[in-house]
């Protein structure tokens, strides 16, 4: 193998995994290190950097980065990421005076937001520092978008969002609430230099079986009913409640429901579980208040007597995967199933819609009536109209319509500059040695023994009683230090300067995984199987050297490394060394440089 | 500041014939030196002990004093230790097998402690075959004091502080043979691929195994111009044959070219498989192995690998005609026989 490039800013950045992971890139071990050191307001600050909204992430995040936690795969669970997000969010003081201050003089730019949701308000983030004069259109009395309408209170209070979404909306923001954007070519029309349309997918899909019309009164579409719910509309459910769909909107409605007079709530899968898209998380907070989940029913009809509805009818099916994993549901010849119920949900996905824009106007749709979006500029077919979000490229979630978010900022900040959007800022790096001395490093590096540690819950006779009383009570002080020194700091990397290794062997030797591994060099394949312990993750590279005086090459596979630093401490020669690397995603705003913490 | 070892372990480490990981045969963090060669020899012996699928529990190491003689703590947690006076390792290790012969005794010293304080103690071993492999981790100095020179430093050998050393070495190796020590063989411990089989065939050698073992002190005497520094050794080696070691049961995979190849067959059916041998050289021929050693020495070469076995050795028990039985196991109706079988022996004095 060639020697490993480390000046490639990703190859060290991959290393971080959660960071990697991440759709924004937040630099994981950076805050929780912070946090440990109980200074929760540069954590806050590094997320909100970041991520822009580490309150509501820090309870609602899909967290990507928890599957990829180096920690997953050393032992049982990764690092609660998540939850250890939200101690900085809870701990901190006031945070307003380090955010960046919005400049009186404008530039004399004009932009448009449409749609109040993460990647709108991101993009509101990233250049209103920069004098922008920014517009934001939404169809509900509030910004937020669907973090407000369809995350329910007990897993996100509304004060967290308004405090959040205020950070922004309070950078001089123009908003233009309760208005529904009914034309593309109407906003147009208007002086904006440059228009980001960050609608979200707001169409939640219906079932159109037998009875859905007659019994229409008791059959709500997941989302819709949710935002409902959100804005006080609706305050109540029938006794029997069924909910139709996997996903973590299912899970939503299903525990929204217990908590508005359903008793016998059921969530009904038409697919084996395993195939549930809902969060893993969210099925377990689900099942704990009661709620069965019951798995390979497709519904057959909805039941109507008398024109109420009664229930519904069942098909049983098992699924089958042919030779390319493809999944075919197929019917079990058992009888069907009727489920008794006074209200339904249908919550089986969520569609883009664009009704409003109209097609004439040099903006092209292709796919599934998607947008043709470029997915490096966000830009759309039209030079001034950037999509984001779920808008863009269809449902995902926060963390990626934030990404989006920066990513379009940066656009429109070269559009209206007149440069071109490819012409993109590289990612901000550096790469400083932690050493204090022989046997000290900056970091905590010894490695704790302990298992992932369990987030409190509210007392579910209380939580059900009151929609709006948060189940996860998060981490107390002590339990987040806890937590927070299970991370591996894997941003502290291990560094190899070829020129000064005198093959001593110490290195291979003290590593407790076996991760480093003298020998001749060879294709990655043949180097994979020959190490010390064989490297069987391919997503994990190799780290290789240049060709050592032996003629021997310095292996290490990233994989299972626990970042303990023992490799620099037994080498003579600090030809190892352990250097934090810092890798910020490049945004319009250069906020801060966050490896100077005398600046916060 | 750690010194504390990660108590992870690589989840895919595979493990060996008794279901052991190589990290069953870890002992606790080296104290010594970062870079010090003993810790390579640690590692060697752990893997060794792992692929020969050792059960810890039959093992008991054995050491004097300095920085050799601290790493039996860095190795084999779960064996029996014993951390001897200066120099009377040997004499432990002899009691110790006296009493128990059902052990595989694992003997560590250092040039101070074998060739100096201990030199009385270590030829005897050797002249009574103590079933045992005898590691000597060489690094020409007293590390332990500040690193002066030790009785194996070679003559114009350079100190760190630059100092000369005038007074010839004492070659354990030449040594050994000389008083006809029926294994030796001389390694580096910056070469695992030949250090491992080597101390692998040592543990299999019926009778007393030597390892001179070429282990630098980074700290005292690691300068180029010092003859057992990593640099001088790396250009200076020149090996006798590559090594593999077959144990007993396991099947020959390798096809061994014939005429430059030899095989050593041992009492419990191992083989030893030697490579690319030296010319003039056999290696169970003491003769051809004391040649080749002086025609080393005067070509300046750190002559490594197996140099001698003798696969007749008859180890001390077999000399002294003792019972099967481990001696610390034998009961008072077996060492007291009573009257009768007195006047039984005495009978066949008549």
């Amino acid at each position: 193998m060639k020697p490993t490039n480390i000046q490639d800013p990703e190859y060290f950045h991959k290393v971080v995994d959660c960071q990697y992971a991440c759709p924004a890139h937040t630099p994981v071990p950076e805050y929780i290190r912070m946090i440990a050191a109980e200074r929760y307001t540069d954590a806050y600050m590094v997320n909100w950097e970041s991520n822009v909204f580490p309150g509501i992430l820090g309870r609602t995040c899909d967290r990507p980065c928890e599957p990829a936690c180096r920690r997953g795969r050393i032992e049982e669970e990764p690092v609660a990421i998540c939850r250890l997000k939200r101690v900085a969010a809870d701990n901190k003081e006031e945070v307003r005076h380090l955010m960046p201050a919005i400049p009186e003089k404008k530039n004399g730019k004009k932009i448009a937001l449409i749609g109040g949701g993460p990647a709108s308000l991101t993009v509101a983030r990233d250049l209103a520092p920069l004098g922008y004069e920014i517009h934001l259109y939404d169809e509900w009395d509030k910004g937020g978008g669907m973090m407000r309408t369809q995350i329910p209170a007990f897993r996100l209070p509304e004060s967290v969002l308004d405090e959040e979404v205020g950070y922004i909306l309070d950078m001089g923001i123009h908003t233009h609430f309760n208005t529904y954007v009914e034309s593309m070519k109407k906003i147009l029309e208007k002086d904006y230099d440059a228009i980001f349309v960050g609608t979200g997918a707001p169409q939640g899909r219906d079932l159109n079986l037998p009875g859905r019309q007659e019994a229409g009164a008791n059959i709500h579409i997941g989302i819709n009913w949710l935002a409902s719910v959100a804005f006080g509309h609706t305050t109540k459910i029938g006794r029997r409640v069924i909910i139709l769909g996997g996903g973590n909107t299912a899970m939503d409605c299903c525990r929204t429901s217990r908590r508005l007079g359903g008793d016998e709530v059921k969530v009904v899968v038409r697919s084996p579980f395993k195939d549930m898209k809902a969060s893993s998380w969210e099925i377990q907070d689900a099942k704990r208040e009661d709620i069965p989940i019951m798995n390979n029913l497709p519904p057959k009809e909805f039941v109507v007597e008398k024109g109420k509805l009664k229930g519904i009818v069942f098909g049983k099916v098992a699924a089958i995967y042919d030779e390319n994993g493809k999944r075919s549901l197929v019917p079990t010849g058992e009888p069907d199933v009727f489920i008794e119920a006074d209200d339904v949900i249908i919550a089986i996905g969520q569609d883009n819609a664009f009704p409003w824009v109209e097609r004439d106007l040099g903006i092209k749709f292709g796919k599934w009536d998607l947008p043709v979006v470029d997915k490096t500029t966000f830009q759309s077919t039209l030079d001034r109209v950037f999509f984001g979000g779920d808008a863009a490229f269809g449902p995902e979630n926060v963390i990626t319509a934030v990404a989006h978010g920066h990513q379009a900022a940066v656009s429109i900040d070269l559009f209206c500059r007149g440069e071109s959007v490819y012409n993109r800022p590289s990612p901000y790096t550096n790469l400083v040695s932690q050493k204090m001395g022989i046997h000290e490093w900056s970091y905590d590096s010894p490695v704790v023994v302990d298992k992932r540690y369990l987030v409190p819950h509210a007392e579910k006779q209380v939580a059900l009683s009151n929609r709006k009383v948060e189940v996860e009570l998060g981490f107390d002080p002590p339990t987040g230090f806890k937590e927070a020194q299970r991370c591996l700091n894997c941003d502290v990397q291990t560094v190899f300067n070829t020129s000064r290794c005198i093959e001593c062997d110490a290195c291979m030797d003290v590593c407790p995984t076996s991760c480093i591994t003298f020998t001749t060099n060879g294709e990655e394949e043949d180097l994979r199987a020959r190490l010390l312990a064989p490297a069987n993750n391919v997503t994990q590279d190799l780290y290789v050297s240049e060709n050592l005086p032996t003629g021997r090459v310095m292996v290490k596979d990233e994989d299972v490394c626990l970042h303990c630093g023992l490799c620099a401490e037994r080498c003579p020669t600090a030809a190892w060394d352990m250097q934090k690397y810092l890798y910020q995603v490049t945004k319009a705003t250069p906020i801060w440089n966050i490896s100077e913490p005398s600046t916060i | 500041m750690t010194y504390i070892k990660p108590l992870f372990r690589h989840p895919e480490l595979p493990k060996n014939k008794i279901g052991y990981a190589k990290s069953d045969y870890e002992g606790a963090i080296s104290t010594l030196c970062a870079g010090c060669g003993h810790d390579s020899i640690s590692a060697a012996i752990v893997h060794a002990c792992y692929e020969l699928s050792i059960e810890p529990h039959r093992l008991a190491k054995l050491s004097g004093i300095g920085c050799s003689s601290k790493t039996p703590t860095y190795f084999l947690s779960n064996s029996h230790g014993f951390n001897a006076v200066h120099g009377r390792m040997p004499s432990i290790a002899t009691g110790a097998n006296m009493a128990n012969r059902g052990l595989i005794y694992l003997g560590v010293s250092g040039d101070g402690d074998s060739a100096s304080i201990g030199m009385g103690q270590f030829v005897h071993a050797i002249r009574r075959n103590v079933n045992m492999v005898y590691i000597v981790m060489n690094n020409g100095c007293y590390g332990l004091t500040k690193g002066q020179n030790s009785a194996t430093a070679d003559i114009g050998s350079l100190s760190k502080g630059g100092a000369e050393n005038h007074y010839p070495a004492i070659d354990l190796v030449g040594l050994a043979l000389e008083l006809g020590a029926t294994f030796v063989g001389r390694s580096f411990s910056g070469d695992k691929t030949q250090l491992v089989p080597l101390i692998k065939a040592a543990m299999s050698h019926p009778g007393f195994a030597l390892l001179d073992v070429v282990s630098p002190c980074v700290t005292f005497n690691n300068k180029p111009e010092s003859t057992k520094s990593y640099d001088y050794v790396r250009a200076h080696l020149e090996a006798t044959a590559t090594i593999d070691f077959v144990p007993e049961k396991e099947e020959i995979t390798v096809n061994y070219p014939e005429g430059k190849s030899a095989h050593v067959k041992l009492h419990d059916g191992s083989v030893i498989h030697l490579q690319k041998l030296a010319p003039n050289w056999n290696p169970t021929d003491r003769h051809s192995a004391v040649n080749r050693l002086q025609e080393a020495k005067m070509k300046n070469e750190v002559l490594t690998g197996l140099l001698y076995i003798d696969p007749d050795s008859q180890e001390m028990h077999e000399l002294e005609n003792t019972v099967e039985q481990p001696l610390n196991t034998l009961r008072e109706a077996e060492l007291c026989p009573g009257s009768e079988a007195l006047e039984k022996i005495n009978a066949s004095f008549r």
